[in-house]
């Protein structure tokens, strides 16, 4: 499947194989990417977007595999994105979020894909947005995106998510952890998964203390709630959780301004492209490496560089 | 950038090859999805098509090739993902390679392949398309 108003139209129609060949697409940044993203954006905007967060192992993908069966249960479609690091030395990725989808993957109304970040840091790949643009427009009205599993202060999630499910696991000191890495702020719902396991309470009522602290707007007190993700238990409690802060959204009208504010991040990340570009052919000027000595030695503003790379050309030696 | 799936249809229980498969794959600098142990042709097409790799390799150190390998290439060909690659790796005896070639196989590494001929023989393959 190569052409472009057939991969398109199929995914209008919501054909699997094209929204496949749309993401790669996507992944690559080529001009059929761009295209794409841009003209399904109109059909976009119906789709509920969740991210799920949080430390390596605490059982994210399992959970998402387990909300995704329910979710079908209760007629909806399903897309996910799940994104995995990349090596920073090769470029390379091993992309293992799948193994513990299993159940949910086969399933028509699913659709399951695994992305890796691609040095893109903050728990995302550049392609992100475009992938749930693309998603959206299938038909997919639910889409969950499982973050890298860094534990650090994802914060992108929240310009793409319109629901952020933050998810711990008991044990480990990792309220501690969960403060430190600033993720209490991110998210509007909060799980204790594994609660099979000792110490789920006491990793509830630390999570609630420190909530009470951090939150300032009390419109919205996230809930927290338990899951046992392997055997499905707590999903049904989560799921209209989940679907009860949509409502939130809506009756507050921050669900119609989303896109908007999501509008300046993406012109921002539009922006930071076009600049990483001009920096690497900069690198390649003949003008280059007598520069950064010259900034070593102290003999050049570091401003003036910058400003020839902004503007794309080297500055005129006086 | 080339995306792979390291698949292993069937029963067996050995998974060691088909990670040390991926690590090497990963080092290469390629993208590879991995979906674990027992995997039927129905999920390993299906994942390949989600994912939309350049490459399926398959690991089956069970024997059961003859049956498994028919299938899924009846699968992919229904799916019409011809231009995805399909490598076979595993413990496959010499005379069934002409059989598997034959199914649509591109190529089957046998036990003592060096990870490195993998790398080129995709790498080749795939720019070429
Ligand atoms: N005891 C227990 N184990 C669980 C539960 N949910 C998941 N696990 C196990 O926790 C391990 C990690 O689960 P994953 O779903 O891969 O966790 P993850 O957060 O997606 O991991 P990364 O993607 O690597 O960050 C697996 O061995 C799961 O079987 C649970 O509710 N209870
Ligand atoms: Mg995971």
């Amino acid at each position: 499947m190569k052409d472009w108003l057939t991969v398109q139209t199929g995914i209008r129609n919501g054909d699997k194989r094209a929204v496949a060949r749309g993401l790669t697409w996507v992944e690559q940044g080529t001009d059929n990417g761009k295209r794409l993203v841009k003209s399904l954006f109109g059909s976009a905007g119906r789709a509920h977007v969740i991210g799920v967060t949080g430390a390596p192992g605490v059982g994210k993908s399992t959970l998402v595999n387990a909300l995704a069966l329910h979710l079908r249960q209760k007629g909806r479609y399903v897309g996910i994105l799940a994104v995995d690091p990349s090596s920073p030395f090769s470029g390379g990725a091993i992309l293992g979020d799948r193994i513990r989808m299993q159940d949910s993957v086969m399933d028509p109304g699913v659709f399951m894909r695994s992305l890796a970040s691609r040095g893109h840091l903050g728990g995302l790949s550049r392609a992100t947005f475009g992938a749930v643009t693309v998603l959206d427009a299938a038909g997919f009205d639910t889409i969950l995106i499982e973050t890298v599993g860094a534990g650090q202060s994802e914060v992108e999630i929240m310009q793409l998510a319109h629901t952020t499910v933050v998810v711990l696991a008991p044990g480990l000191g990792d309220d501690i952890q969960a403060i430190k890495a600033g993720i209490l702020e991110i998210g509007q719902v909060f799980v204790v998964n594994k609660a099979d396991r000792d110490g789920a309470d006491h990793t509830v009522r630390s999570i609630r203390g420190m909530l009470t602290l951090a939150t300032e707007h009390p419109d919205w007190m996230p809930p927290i709630l338990k899951t046992v993700a392997e055997r499905g238990e707590g999903v049904a409690a989560l799921r209209e959780t989940i679907d009860g802060h949509r409502q939130h959204l809506e009756t507050s009208g921050i669900w119609h301004q989303f896109r908007r504010t999501q509008s300046e991040h993406v012109v921002g990340q539009v922006l930071e492209d076009w600049l990483l570009r001009h920096l690497n052919e900069a690198r390649g000027w003949p003008q280059w490496p007598g520069w950064l000595a010259a900034i070593a030695e102290g003999r050049l503003d570091p401003e003036r560089v910058a400003e020839s790379v902004w503007h794309g050309a080297p500055y005129e030696e006086d | 950038m080339i995306r792979v799936l390291v698949a292993k249809p069937g029963l067996d229980g050995h998974d060691r090859g088909a990670k040390v498969i991926a690590r090497a794959l990963r080092d290469a600098g390629m993208e590879v999805v991995y979906t674990g142990l027992h995997q039927t042709p129905e999920q390993i097409v299906d994942a390949a098509l989600q994912e939309d790799v350049n490459v399926l390799a398959l690991s089956i150190l069970s024997g059961a090739h003859p049956t498994l390998v028919p299938r899924i290439m009846e699968l992919v060909r229904a799916n019409q993902m011809d231009d995805m690659l399909v490598l076979l790796g595993g413990i496959i005896p010499e005379d069934d390679i002409p059989v598997m070639l034959a199914q649509g196989v591109a190529r089957v590494f046998g036990p003592g392949t060096d990870t490195n001929d993998i790398i080129t023989y995709i790498r080749q393959q795939v720019s070429a398309e």
